[in-house]
């Protein structure tokens, strides 16, 4: 198909050829290089380097105390690290808390999804961000467009085609895949740049576990690229683009699970295999 | 057996279930009915406006310092402080309009700001030095009792201005007599529950009762909404000291002694949780006149006090356990 010049595009000037030619790499959102944590003679992170590119699932894996956590408690604000940067589309970033992260536009999906139970599922997806009535009302006396809100979080959580009936029914009324929809809806509706999720199917049975999965796929097909935690193998494969594997402090090594087993996944991560025996295939660049 | 058949007899137990917050609502009404209806069997006298007017003006003063104490539980929080403080604003009142000569709109404004004081101090121990919030107010308790009694020598206070007494003016409603003070109560109601159903900072409450974790991960001032809730409470507090002297048309130094349990009575018996985060406070007037029509009925039938205090120990009893079996379901 060919491209007509617009009117508004006078100069004739050669149009940006995007992913033209050769397979150009996709540009990274989120980066970490050279990240630094020590908790007295403990070094949790040890120079780690970490890249999240535009439209991607990330998974993050890792054994217990290889800085897993702590890597991700510095991309999302809730430590600062001792050393090395952290570049946001390209500028680099210094996060003083979680709040400082998510005026960013990184959000995080919690382990234990941080949800007030007994509100509604509209009131939740706004916690702390309410929709105020426009005017003078809504700006001196805060008072809240519930309307409004319930509105917006239909449509959110259709968006993401989570299929719950009323938005004002207490989230303590949800099964766990569904409260998990509602934690996922409200990241991916206030998220402009990155997903966090910690653990998203740990407490999950199959089948919910499996829906979780299509639903952080719709996250990303959106457009937002998703970092994502787990312990559970079968799922970060299922899943993942590529698997950031953590190990002593450091990247160990970015792998493409099309291409890798999960017993040479899991042996690098564990260190019964080292990374330059991987074939380079089965590495992610 | 439920979840595997999806359509309508899948439905009918969710719809119960989502329903279960007003029925919840709905307790404190159906025990407010019976007992009326009761009542009105044993005594000739009990059903009719004059008496229902006696029964408001009885827990006036309980209700406002409710309203307090209803904010301050949604938080999660207890104040066992309500009471005393009360009595001190009183004192503060009195004295500043009799004693010192202050305009006594001025001592009224004194009264309710050292009521307010005592609140900000609850919040601040509570929320800079993260002590619970049973052991501080039990401490302020006895701060604010101890300073009644040597800023007023244990002396009543006579004498006060009218404006000191301006709740206890009456007006009639057809054949009732009804006090300023009792439409104040309800409309302080009224301004609480809109402000606690209709603004950003009155959810916000709700979220720190709730889940006060969930609430400063997603950024709201979970230490600011708390200092800012013991601090209206105290306001309450106030407001109700001016109340009590408008009914009793003295400074007592020994007022306030039984209303802390009462207070709490009257938000456990209103629906509101002991855990925080759920409750309403239109409840909590319900659960304040139902233990005014109990103590009313029980006087009328010519039940002697002694079984008044059992029985209002018994309903709370009663209401606890009730949170604790709902709380434990869900």
């Amino acid at each position: 198909m060919e491209l007509n010049p617009l009117p508004n595009n006078p100069g004739q000037f050669p149009l940006p050829r995007q992913q033209a030619s050769a397979p150009a790499r996709p540009r990274p959102v989120l980066e970490a290089r050279g990240l630094v944590k020590r908790y007295g003679h403990v070094t949790a992170l040890d120079g780690t380097d970490f890249e999240l590119r535009e439209g991607e699932i990330l998974a993050v894996i890792g054994d217990n105390g290889a800085g897993k956590s702590t890597l991700i408690k510095a991309l999302s604000g809730a430590i600062i690290p001792d050393q090395g940067e952290i570049i946001l589309d390209g500028k680099p970033v210094h996060f003083r808390s979680p709040l400082d992260a998510r005026r960013h536009g990184i959000e995080t999906v919690y382990q234990d999804l941080a949800v007030a139970p007994a509100m509604t599922i509209a009131e939740n997806l706004f916690l702390g961000r309410e929709i105020l009535r426009p005017g003078f009302l809504g700006r001196l006396l805060r008072l809240i467009d519930k309307k409004k809100m319930l509105e917006e979080a239909t449509s959110s959580l259709k968006d993401l085609k989570i299929g719950i009936r009323s938005m004002s029914q207490a989230v303590e009324t949800l099964s766990g895949g569904q409260r998990q929809g509602v934690a996922v809806a409200r990241s991916a509706a206030f998220a402009k740049h990155v997903v966090i999720m910690d653990e998203p199917t740990a407490a999950l049975g199959v089948k919910e576990g499996n829906m979780v999965l299509e639903l952080i796929r719709r996250v990303r097909d959106r457009g937002l690229p998703v970092i994502i935690i787990s312990h559970n193998m079968p799922h970060v494969f299922e899943i993942a683009d590529r698997i950031h594997i953590q190990r002593l402090g450091k990247r160990a090594a970015v792998v493409n699970p099309k291409k890798i087993s999960m017993a040479h996944t899991v042996a690098v991560m564990t260190g019964a295999m080292s990374p330059e025996e991987l074939s380079p295939e089965e590495l992610a660049n | 057996m439920a979840e595997q058949q999806p359509s309508s007899a899948a439905q009918a137990p969710r719809k119960l279930l989502e329903r279960l917050p007003s029925i919840s609502v709905l307790g404190p009404f159906v025990a407010l009915l019976l007992a009326v209806i009761f009542f009105s069997t044993q005594s000739e006298r009990f059903l009719s406006g004059q008496n229902f007017s006696l029964i408001l003006q009885q827990v006036l003063v309980v209700g406002v310092l409710a309203i307090g104490q209803t904010l301050v539980i949604l938080t999660g929080g207890i104040d066992l402080s309500v009471g005393f403080v009360m009595a001190l604003g009183t004192m503060v009142m009195s004295k500043f309009a009799v004693e010192l000569g202050l305009p006594p709109l001025l001592a009224i404004l004194c009264g309710i700001a050292v009521t307010t004081a005592f609140g900000l101090l609850n919040g601040l121990l509570i929320t800079r030095i993260r002590l619970p919030p049973f052991i501080v107010t039990l401490g302020t308790m006895n701060i604010a009792f101890a300073l009644t009694q040597i800023y007023s020598k244990a002396q009543t206070v006579t004498g006060l201005p009218e404006a000191l007494l301006f709740w206890g003016n009456t007006f009639r409603l057809g054949e009732t007599v009804i006090t300023y003070g009792v439409v104040l109560m309800i409309a302080l109601y009224l301004l609480m529950w809109f402000l606690l159903s209709e603004t950003a900072p009155g959810r916000h409450l709700y979220a720190v009762g709730n889940n006060p974790e969930a609430a400063r991960l997603m950024g709201i001032p979970t230490q600011r909404v708390l200092l800012l809730t013991y601090t209206v409470a105290g306001f309450f507090y106030g407001i109700a000291g001016w109340l009590l002297v408008s009914r009793t048309s003295v400074g007592d130094p020994n007022a306030g002694q039984t209303e802390n349990l009462e207070t709490i009575t009257a938000v456990v018996l209103g629906g509101t949780s002991l855990f925080g985060g759920r409750g309403m406070i239109l409840g909590t007037l319900l659960g304040a006149i139902i233990v005014g029509v109990f103590r009313n009925g029980l006087t009328l039938t010519g039940v002697s006090s002694v079984y008044q205090v059992l029985i209002t120990g018994i309903l709370v009893i009663l209401a606890v356990t009730a949170d604790q079996l709902s709380k434990r379901r869900s």
